[in-house]
């Protein structure tokens, strides 16, 4: 089939980004929407052009590398999957697709589709673990953990910080990001301990951050590739309540 | 093809003497150790953020050193340790169905084909315990029984249940877990971290390792780093064959430059090919996908019994279906090793038995296990597997076999390293997939996690702590002629990629590579092949240092270059993998020569010449230098291995 291509080109933070039209031919419905842009990329370098920047790396909707608006749609038109899981059979010839970067205050465009999303790692850095140090643990079988409550931490804990749930939110929210992680830790029993300390740190490094605030349009939930439910917002918010009418606050940096 | 040969490299492994089973607690209790006091005066620089070097850097800077730690990915969180599905391997014996970590020692030697040295493997074992302990402590959700216990399944190359899993996430989630820990370490200001970074060279000054050249993928900056010891926990080489299951990103440069400044390089010519892979669909695809080994607990494999037949996998009735690893090897049926369940399928497909519009795969079918178990025992098991396969194909696997076909997916090869994870050159540690160490010709399921793991948390930070104690006091910097050669020639590098402006992509030469060692250096491997090889991957070099095109400048985040360095190391990788593979005239794990096979088409080794480790040394205008280490086996007797 044969596509046009309207892409964010941007040289790098600083500069002016500009849409950019592609025309590319030949493209088979077997092929990722990744490799599309490869073929794009290639013929691009081939005729002396500047390929298009995009992040990207295990392929196979794990890593959480690949970030990119498909016509307004964080990660395209394949449910629960990552730009990377998209196949081109979901395009017909002659379409148009319109291919943007996140775009949130919390992701700052480095350059064309590639988003500075460091912020996440900075919500982790304040809270989001259990303290332990290597050889510290316990026999693993001391404490049990239900079947259930284990599958819900799992749940949680299958975010892979992709960053699409704040580029959909009209704001640009990050509560669902760190509501999971919230969860995922403070649902098993090795969570506990740091549970209030972790949520007050969490969240105030998450508005820290520039992201907006939470209106409940659950968008977030109906892009995330891997289904991350708002109830973990709530959840979140109720826990960050506790804890602050305890007067908690956040870690102490010196662990 | 002649080269040197230096025997007596066993002289230089540090492997304890003793009895198996005591060796590591007593080398550990004659380790020295750095004050508490003392350790913040350490730089140690660790490139990867992986398992291994997730682990290592967590664990160095809880202790007190101060570390740098390097990616190239935007955050230490996306290492392609990630995308491990399956499990990890600990001698917990908690099914009491006999396991113990004697067993999985065993287990893992023979595995490996015993090309594997005895004393790491065994001391994996042992530690194996404490890493399930730890990921459990960090709240990673493993699966859990009813009772709130810890449940484990049975994988490829073992009879007991010793796999430890999360859903099919298991790496996603120890990878989190090591990223949490070391994300707090960033936060408490012991470790550094320096994502969208690539390690460009390593810095040696007699004999040891002082340092790394690194280039800011957003900005170009090239610039140097010093410390008193370097780890590499940089990962495998599957990407030499472009088609592969690995991240696009993995690469062999870090190994690679480390292997030009004197580190000597082990069995690459070891490289396994997963079983159970989606077969390759059209010539753009970029990458395979692996569907975790665990599916051959309950899946059963495989193809028509007639060539022709034209039916749908579910109208064939048993009687026409060949389930040709369960006939062959009744005791271990669909759960033999990798490199079995792979040579076979080739076999199938080369024979004219494959299935699916390319006719390049075999069934992988679960309709006996929805049957026995249920579909919802099966969705628990597997569910985001049939999930990514549907995705991926189209086609939904409780209804329809998967087609499978095997896949380059790690390597067991890598840099040589001693008993202290030490490689030759002073200073410079190896973890994980990147060394050489423990599995021998050919790794069992589940246990590259477990290898990540146990060098990261549990070996290194002792060895190198033995390391460091003996430069205490010493100032590093990189105020010195061997860092400002190392940059410069680093700048020489990147300039010369640039300037070639030739007429190909830097892809379409990687494609052409890959499929020149697949071929070759696959799943099977004969000395005119072989031969054949390296001259096509010679010329293809030439061709590629006189025509690549690298569009842009170095001065900005740039794909193609960062593609064109690897490339071009790849390309000097292949040329030593064939000639390990020619070296290599026997038959071991994933290392299958085919003039070397029993009558009944089995691997067929000779321990009697080839008990060795080949670790070679690069020389700039010779040939490499072949390093021997004589494997002794104290512990367990090599047989020939048997799954039948």
């Amino acid at each position: 089939m044969k596509l046009k291509l309207r892409i964010w080109r941007q040289s790098q933070q600083e500069a002016d980004g500009r849409f950019v039209d592609y025309e590319l031919d030949e493209v088979t419905p077997d092929v990722s929407f990744l490799e599309m842009l490869d073929m794009l990329n290639e013929q691009l370098v081939e005729s002396g052009g500047d390929p298009v920047a995009f992040d990207h790396d295990c392929r196979e909707g794990i890593c959480g590398a690949c970030s990119m608006m498909i016509d307004g749609e964080a990660h395209g038109p394949t449910d629960r999957s990552t730009t990377c899981q998209v196949h081109m059979r979901s395009f017909r010839d002659g379409d148009t697709i319109v291919i943007e970067p996140w775009r949130a205050a919390g992701f700052p465009v480095i350059r064309d589709l590639v988003v500075d999303r460091t912020a996440f790692d900075r919500i982790i850095q304040s809270g989001g673990y259990v303290s332990v140090g290597t050889g510290e643990a316990p026999e693993a079988n001391l404490v049990p953990v239900g079947k259930e409550l284990a599958d819900q931490a799992f749940d949680a804990a299958t975010c892979i910080g992709c960053g699409a749930c704040v580029a959909q939110c009209p704001n640009g929210a990050a509560q669902l990001f760190t509501a999971a992680k919230v969860a995922h830790l403070g649902l098993l029993p090795q969570g506990q301990p740091e549970r209030e300390n972790r949520v007050v740190g969490m969240v105030e490094a998450m508005e820290a951050e520039g992201f907006g605030s939470c209106s409940n349009y659950a968008e977030c939930e109906a892009v995330c590739p891997k289904g991350i439910s708002i109830d973990w917002i709530a959840r979140m918010n109720r826990d960050y309540l506790k804890a602050k009418l305890k007067g908690r606050t956040a870690p102490a940096h010196s662990g | 093809m002649s080269y040197e040969i230096e025997p007596g490299l066993e002289n230089r492994n540090q492997v304890p003497d003793g009895e198996m089973s005591e060796r590591w607690l007593d080398h550990r209790n004659h380790l020295s150790l750095v004050a508490p006091n003392n350790r913040r005066k350490f730089d140690v620089i660790v490139v990867g953020s992986g398992l291994a070097g997730g682990a290592a850097a967590a664990t160095l800077g809880e202790a007190g050193y101060n570390v740098e730690c390097f990616c190239y990915q935007d955050s230490p969180r996306r290492a392609h340790s990630i995308a491990a599905q399956g499990g990890i391997n600990a001698a917990k014996n908690y099914r009491n169905d006999g396991d113990s970590v004697w067993r999985l020692f065993y287990e893992t030697v023979k595995g490996g084909d015993f090309r594997a040295r005895e004393a790491n493997v065994h001391r994996l074992a042992e530690v194996s315990v404490e890493i399930i302990d730890q990921a459990v402590a960090q709240g990673v959700p493993f699966a859990r029984e009813y009772g709130g216990l810890l449940d484990n399944r049975s994988f490829g190359g073992a009879q007991v249940a010793r796999t430890f899993y999360a859903r099919g996430q298991t790496g996603q989630q120890l990878l989190l877990g090591a990223y949490q820990a070391l994300e707090r370490q960033i936060n408490r200001g012991t470790v550094t971290m320096y994502p969208r970074t690539e390690m460009l060279d390593v810095v040696v000054d007699d004999g040891r390792a002082r340092g790394i050249v690194v280039r800011d993928m957003v900005t170009g900056e090239i610039s140097s780093h010093a410390g008193h010891a370097v780890m590499l926990c940089t990962g495998g080489y599957s990407n030499v064959y472009y088609l592969s299951t690995n991240a696009q990103g993995c690469n062999v440069t870090a190994a690679w430059r480390a292997h030009r400044r004197g580190a000597y390089f082990a069995n690459p010519s070891y490289t396994q090919i997963h079983p159970t892979c989606i077969p390759q669909s059209g010539h753009y695809q970029s990458k395979l996908t692996l569907m975790s080994e665990s599916l051959r607990n309950d899946g059963r494999i495989w193809v028509p019994r007639d060539k022709d037949d034209e039916r749908p996998p579910n109208q064939i009735p048993e009687e026409d279906r060949n389930y040709y690893l369960e006939e062959k090897y009744p005791s271990f049926g669909n759960l033999v090793p990798r490199d079995v369940a792979a040579r076979n399928a080739k076999e199938m497909v080369d024979a004219g038995y494959g299935v699916g519009p390319l006719e390049n795969g075999v069934y992988l079918d679960f309709s006996t296990a929805i049957e026995r178990l249920g579909k919802d025992t099966i969705a628990d098991r597997y569910g985001n597997l049939f999930e990514m396969y549907e995705k991926i194909t189209g086609e939904d696997p409780y209804e329809v076999p998967m087609r499978i076909y095997p896949a380059p997916h790690y390597t067991m090869g890598g840099l040589w390293v001693d008993y202290n994870l030490m490689s030759n050159v002073d200073g410079l540690f190896v973890l994980g997939e990147a060394n050489f160490s423990d599995h021998g010709a050919n790794r069992l399921g589940a246990s590259a996690l477990m290898q990540g793991l146990a060098d990261g948390y549990f070996v290194a930070p002792y060895t190198v702590a033995n390391y460091l104690s003996d430069h205490l006091g010493e100032e590093v910097s990189t105020d010195s002629d061997a860092f400002q050669r190392t940059e410069a020639e680093v700048r020489q590098r990147v300039e010369r990629f640039l300037a070639i402006d030739g007429t190909r992509t830097v892809d379409s030469f990687h494609r052409e590579l890959g499929r020149v060692t697949w071929e070759y250096c696959g799943i099977e491997r004969t000395r005119e092949g072989l031969a054949e090889a390296i001259g096509k991957i010679r010329d293809l070099k030439e061709q590629f240092w006189s025509d690549v095109k690298v569009s842009g400048s170095g001065e900005e985040l740039n794909a193609e270059l960062e593609k064109a360095g690897r490339v071009a190391d790849f390309f000097e990788l292949a040329e030593l993998m064939c000639r390990d593979a020619l070296d290599r005239e026997e038959s071991a794990g994933g290392h299958f020569r085919a003039e070397y096979q029993t009558e009944d088409g089995e691997a067929r080794r000779n321990d009697k010449e080839y008990s060795y480790v080949a670790a070679w040394g690069w020389e700039d205008d010779s040939p490499p230098v072949l390093h021997k280490e004589d494997l002794t086996f104290d512990a367990v007797t090599p047989s020939q291995r048997s799954y039948k």
